[in-house]
């Protein structure tokens, strides 16, 4: 994190309420420290899904169902040059063609792809001059998602300017970057801002017939973060965006693509949440990131999206393709994820290892409590010479979830002296949830090395009644022992989403045991 | 008023009667040793009192500092004094000793209406309370009990011990398994925590632990029940005639 000037970090947060772009950046001052996650832990009490309310944002939808002409109304409504929709319509008639994935280990009823809407925005309204213009109910939000916007303005000087559609923001913040030369903004905004950069990435890592969830969401995209650090730079915060959907019946489709340029540096945090509802929603997101020689993204996600309550009812179907290309030698790409939201979840953030001596990692936490599935994991593709990638995996399944670990190693015959490294570990709370671990390993050159470690474990009674008797309650041990676990991997974490991520973590196993 | 009265203590598993009326009353400043041949319920007793959920009490009443311990919750037992060294105590992978133990204390003083500790404070209380059982600091930052030895284990229970001052300790066999120069660090660290306030009940299979932990009463648990108590000499007694004898004074009694 870069230290402002007072030294308190800085932090640039971006919101995304479902499809209605509500961009506010803000600069918060992250004083909490390690030492604090116990209290945070301590303060959960509560075994409801905690981000579940529902926002009453006057919204502007368009009907339910999928056509070439919604893909040219989401298109017009933003204004896109002729070449964004031919890609998209592109995009939809090879979905048209594509059928969706059998092999992850999940269920979930036939999804009626003309069921949902694909557009949803908060009615346009001029532009608030002061937050007192801003709609309250957007305001209590943020307020509950533990940002209240009062104190951003305070901290900030009023330097806080939030418009409710999807045109832009400017603060001081994004000058700042700016100075830098650094872009961040809405995936909207790009595509007229900088046509060139857009047109020349998006989908170079993912393309459009990647796969079926990638496919529409190349057609429907609504937004997404647009990020691009020149060469040399060092990202002068960490950048963050916040999704939430929001409209009901509808599917959530962002696209963030994220490039770094020669030598150059971004940590970037992603957070979703969404509102408890009865009836299953979409969430398809793509996410491409370009790693050029000796430039490093750093991306971290903790999804919690709504899990679908106690009986399996509800919640969202997050079917995500994540990759990120190591194209230049020396370059690096960490994805990071704690994911304890999502009734369904089918997600493999990836590295392309192009670039010689390049680096791939990903570290992830997923936790499946009552009828939750989780099917993720990991491709590394090792191309280069020296390549090098490293996989930590924790997987937690309770209740009667299942809880699959998905993973690729594949080493390609000019990839000399690739080296990987596995390790996937399963915690098993209660004895009606599963874990699954398949991990695929294709070498194609006798020089490399790969090592893989794993193990299962179980939070069993003799280790509960222990704690107990030292005056720690189940929940708070489950907590503690699952925090241990998944230590590894919140390591990884900024400080600041280490804590939200152990408290998520305690919320999401609540009611798991006793 | 008495630390703990056990009165009519019977209880099972699955059906099964394991304690078949236990008469125990220990007072502040008392240490009582609980002897007795393998698979009399020594542990039983002791996993009762800690309340564990796998055995049913079917008969009797428990007093601790006047509450009725087999209402309390394991946790509420623990954080209102009552604290049990294990026969076998478990490892937790990935949670550091320094890590359970500032979780441990903390809820003992929430529980009290306190704040946590102070980091810097705690740190500081764990190194001197390590010294009581001769325990290198290096112990705090290695996952509880994970890859430590059957001794090592011991004298962490006793190092927990410490950290949370109970006022009833209950030692389950914590001398099996050690060689005498271990004994004799454990039961320096036991000796250590004695006081006029605070109540001790050494569980143990062998005489050889009351050597360096003196008793002031000694008792024989055989067949679930309390078979004979006494002073210290009692041990010295079985020690010299083994439990046979006991045994067979009971089967004539029963
Ligand atoms: N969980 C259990 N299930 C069934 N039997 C048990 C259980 N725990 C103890 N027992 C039985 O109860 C008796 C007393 O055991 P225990 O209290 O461990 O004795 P001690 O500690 O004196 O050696 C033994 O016969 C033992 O097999
Ligand atoms: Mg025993």
């Amino acid at each position: 994190m870069a230290l402002g000037s007072d030294g308190t970090r800085r932090h640039l947060r971006v919101f995304n309420i479902g499809l209605n772009w509500s961009y506010i950046a803000t600069l918060n001052e992250h004083t909490r420290t390690m030492a604090d996650s116990q209290q945070v832990l301590d303060s959960v009490v509560q075994s409801d899904y905690k981000y579940g309310f529902e926002s009453d944002i006057e919204q502007e939808l368009l009907e339910k169902g999928l056509s070439e002409d919604t893909v040219r109304f989401i298109s017009a409504k933003k204004n896109e040059p002729e070449w964004m929709l031919e890609w998209r319509l592109k995009a939809y008639r090879q979905w048209l063609k594509m059928a969706e994935p059998q092999w992850p280990n999940v269920k979930y009823p036939k999804i009626d792809f003309q069921d949902i809407i694909y557009w949803a925005a908060p009615k346009k309204k001029e532009g608030p001059a002061s937050l007192d213009e801003v709609d309250p109910e957007l305001l209590a939000t943020f307020a509950k998602l533990g940002i209240p916007l009062e104190e951003q303005k305070m901290l900030t000087g009023v330097a806080v300017d939030a418009v409710l559609d999807s045109v832009s923001v400017k603060t001081t913040f994004q000058e700042a970057l700016k100075k830098e030369g650094v872009i961040f903004m809405p995936m909207s905004e790009a595509i007229q801002e900088h046509p060139d950069l857009v047109q020349k990435y998006i989908g170079s890592v993912v393309p459009t017939n990647d796969n079926f969830y990638a496919a529409l969401n190349s057609a429907v995209f609504s937004d997404g973060s647009f990020v691009y650090i020149p060469k040399g730079v060092r990202c002068p915060m960490e950048l963050s965006t916040y999704f939430r959907i929001n409209a009901r019946n509808t599917g959530q489709f962002e696209r963030t693509l994220i490039i770094a340029d020669e030598g150059s540096y971004v940590s970037y945090l992603e957070g979703c949440t969404a509102p408890q509802r009865d009836e299953n929603q979409l969430h398809a997101a793509v996410v491409e990131l370009i790693a050029h020689a000796d430039a490093e993204i750093k991306y971290s996600t903790v999804q919690n999206w709504y899990p679908g309550d106690k009986d399996g009812h509800g919640g969202i179907y997050n079917f995500v393709t994540k990759r990120g290309i190591c194209e230049g030698a020396r370059s690096k790409i960490s994805w990071t994820q704690v994911e304890t939201g999502s009734a369904v979840t089918w997600k493999y953030p990836s590295c392309v290892l192009k670039g010689d001596d390049s680096i791939g990692e990903f570290y992830s936490v997923a936790v499946t409590n009552h009828h939750q599935q989780a099917d993720t994991g990991t491709k590394m593709l090792h191309i280069g010479k020296n390549t090098r990638s490293r996989i930590v995996s924790k997987g937690i399944s309770a209740g009667v979830s299942q809880n699959s670990y998905r993973g690729l190693v594949k080493i390609n015959a000019r990839a000399e002296n690739a080296r990987n490294y596995s390790q996937c570990d399963s915690l098993l709370i209660g004895d009606q949830c599963g874990a699954h671990t398949f991990p695929y390993l294709e070498t194609s050159n006798p020089t490399a090395t790969v090592e893989h470690e794993a193990t299962t474990s179980k939070i069993g009674e003799d280790i509960l009644f222990y704690c107990n008797q030292r005056g720690i309650d189940t929940e708070a041990a489950v907590a503690l022992i699952v925090n241990g676990y998944a230590r590894d991997v919140l390591n990884q974490l900024p400080m600041e989403f280490a804590v939200e991520a152990q408290k998520l973590l305690a919320i999401s196993l609540e009611g798991s045991v006793g | 008023m008495s630390l703990l009265k056990i009165n009519g203590l019977k209880a099972g598993v699955e059906g099964k009667e394991i304690l078949k009326g236990i008469d125990l009353t220990v007072n502040p400043g008392e240490v009582h040793a609980i002897m007795g041949p393998n698979g009399s319920g020594k542990s039983t007793l002791a996993s009762v009192l800690a309340g564990r959920e796998d055995f049913e009490v079917s008969g009797g009443s428990v007093e601790f500092l006047g509450q009725d311990l087999l209402e309390m919750s394991p946790e509420d037992r623990s954080r209102a004094g009552l604290f049990l060294a294990f026969q076998y105590p478990i490892e937790i992978p990935g949670v550091s000793t320094a890590n359970f133990l500032k979780t441990a204390v903390n809820e003992h003083r929430k529980a009290r209406g306190e704040e946590p500790l102070e980091p810097a404070a705690f740190l500081a209380l764990m190194r001197e309370r390590m010294k009581l059982v001769e325990m290198d600091p290096s112990f705090l930052q290695r996952s509880l009990n994970e890859g430590f030895s059957g001794g090592e284990k011991k004298r962490n229970e006793i190092f927990q011990m410490a950290m949370l001052e109970p006022k009833l300790a209950v030692l389950d066999e914590t001398d099996s398994g050690l060689d005498i120069d271990a004994l004799r660090i454990v039961a320096n660290g036991v000796n250590a925590q004695r006081s006029a306030d605070n109540g001790i009940v050494v569980i143990t299979h062998y005489q050889r632990l009351l050597n360096y932990i003196v008793p002031d009463h000694v008792h024989v648990l055989w067949n679930g029940r309390i078979v004979r108590s006494g002073g210290k000499d009692l041990a010295l007694e079985l020690e010299a005639k083994g439990y046979d004898w006991i045994k067979a004074e009971a089967q004539v009694e029963a």
